[in-house]
């Protein structure tokens, strides 16, 4: 099938990203991931596979964690994201970063953006999960380096340590 | 090869009735997209053949969990997040709360829709055994009106459906005269989240005094449609459960299914499989029977 010549209309879309107001020229079918790494310059959410199975480009969309790779950008159209280079200013995050530190959370990193925006988005739920919880809440990220015990480790701490604050 | 998106066209009618609208002047050139987390793995891999989307991830009415004395009514766009966090679903529906809650990883769960599940029609699909045993209906929607189907007969082939080319998925009705049901799920896989199923299962029934009064059986995984066995409940219906029931509703549903081997599974597994979760299922039957 050719493509028409229709098809190929670049639209406006307008949403924020990390507080900021944003507005991009781009195709309505370019990843959000695309997006925010190529037009935005937020390398920070990577991708893994491309198809949803290791969360390594997670970001936050009205507070819902998703996979950027599996979102056409117009349908982020007047969203609120929010990716790694925003969380910094997250009630959790030093706690989050001080455990992942102590526990040995963080090899390489490649999955590490999307490890900390799944642990937030869990512990916003869920301040005090069971371990069962935290597997669960971090069971759509993939770790080649960690072998995940230091990673469900390091959330769990940082719950203990948010909560006694 | 990676798709291009300047091949593509995504519009956002924004309300249901411009959606059918749009659907009904061009059939079949228009494939709706909700969560996207089946469509944009195909766009993504170079492999999407429709070149024209249409977005139904915000229509509000499609997005609705409506409860009815008689029935819930789940709109199609709910996702498995939705799911799980509704009440009377997770009390009178479990085999649907935990099917949602091992679908994909939670990021995909907040994407995802039991409507999109349905029309993507994999047989491997986690929610749709439990659709079958609840007696699903579903509503279909085009400009020319709606019509309600039986579940059961809304897969007509390995990935073929009763959809007309003009038509959408509406909304998913289960009808409650179930929560005093005992209910069974399980998914074999390589784990629960993300994997996809080598064989899923869902079973509700009721007993008393040791004989089954009703059960409802439906595998994954196991034939080119998500399966209900038919011949292997007409078996049981009325029968005292005993070892050698169990052995025979074993027989019967490896007669039933139609497995294949894949890169997920081998045929000889996925049937020695189902067989036992029939019979795990049978046996928390009896199990529960007994206490109830």
């Amino acid at each position: 099938m050719n493509p028409s010549p229709e098809l190929s209309a670049k639209c406006k879309v307008f949403f924020t990203v990390n507080g900021e107001a944003v507005k991009v020229l781009t195709y309505p079918m370019e990843r959000l991931l695309d997006v925010l790494r190529n037009e935005l310059g937020l390398t920070g959410a990577k991708e893994g596979c491309g198809e949803g199975e290791c969360g390594s480009c997670a970001v936050l969309l009205d507070g819902m964690l998703v996979n950027s790779c599996l979102i056409p950008v117009a349908q982020a159209s007047r969203a609120s994201i929010v990716t790694i280079e925003g969380i910094s200013a997250h009630a959790l995050i030093k706690s989050l970063q001080q455990a992942f530190l102590e526990c040995g959370g963080a090899q390489c990193g490649i999955c590490t953006p999307g490890m900390i925006l799944a642990a937030v988005h869990l512990l916003e739920k869920k301040p005090k999960p069971a371990m069962a919880e935290i597997r669960e809440g971090l069971s759509g990220n993939l770790c080649r380096c960690t072998g995940y015990m230091q990673i469900f480790e390091a959330v769990e701490r940082a719950a203990q340590s948010s909560v006694a604050k | 090869m990676r798709a291009d998106p300047a091949d593509y066209k995504l519009v956002s009618p924004g309300n249901l009735q411009a959606v059918l609208s749009l659907m009904a002047a061009e059939p079949a050139q228009w494939l709706p997209i909700a969560g996207g987390t089946d469509v944009m793995v195909l766009y993504s891999a170079g492999k999407l053949t429709s070149r024209k989307l249409i977005n139904i991830w915000s229509i509000p009415e499609l997005r609705e969990i409506e409860v009815f004395p008689e029935s819930i009514r789940i709109g199609a766009a709910c996702t498995y997040t939705a799911l799980r966090g509704h009440e009377i679903i997770s009390r009178e529906f479990p085999l649907l709360a935990a099917a949602a809650s091992w679908t994909g990883g939670i990021a995909n769960q907040n994407r995802g829709t039991l409507g999109g599940n349905i029309a993507n029609a994999s047989p491997a699909a986690d929610s749709l055994p439990a659709l079958l045993v609840y007696d699903a209906e579903l509503t279909l929607i085009s400009e020319r009106g709606e019509r309600r189907v039986p579940y059961r007969t809304f897969h007509t082939g390995y990935k073929q459906t009763a959809l007309a080319t003009d038509e959408l998925i509406r909304s998913i009705s289960l009808p409650r005269r179930f929560s005093g049901y005992i209910s069974y799920a399980r998914k074999v896989g390589a784990r629960n989240a993300q994997a996809i199923s080598k064989v899923c299962f869902a079973g509700l029934g009721q007993v008393s005094n040791g004989t089954i009064r009703e059960a409802h059986l439906a595998l994954g995984s196991v034939a080119p449609v998500p399966l209900r066995l038919n011949e292997t409940e007409r078996m049981l219906t009325g029968k005292k459960i005993e070892i050698s029931l169990i052995d025979a509703a074993r027989e019967s549903a490896v007669s039933e299914i139609r497995p294949i081997d894949d890169i997920r599974s081998t045929a000889q597994y996925r049937a020695a499989a189902a067989g036992n979760l029939v019979a795990e299922f049978l046996e928390k039957l009896a199990a529960e029977g007994v206490k109830a």
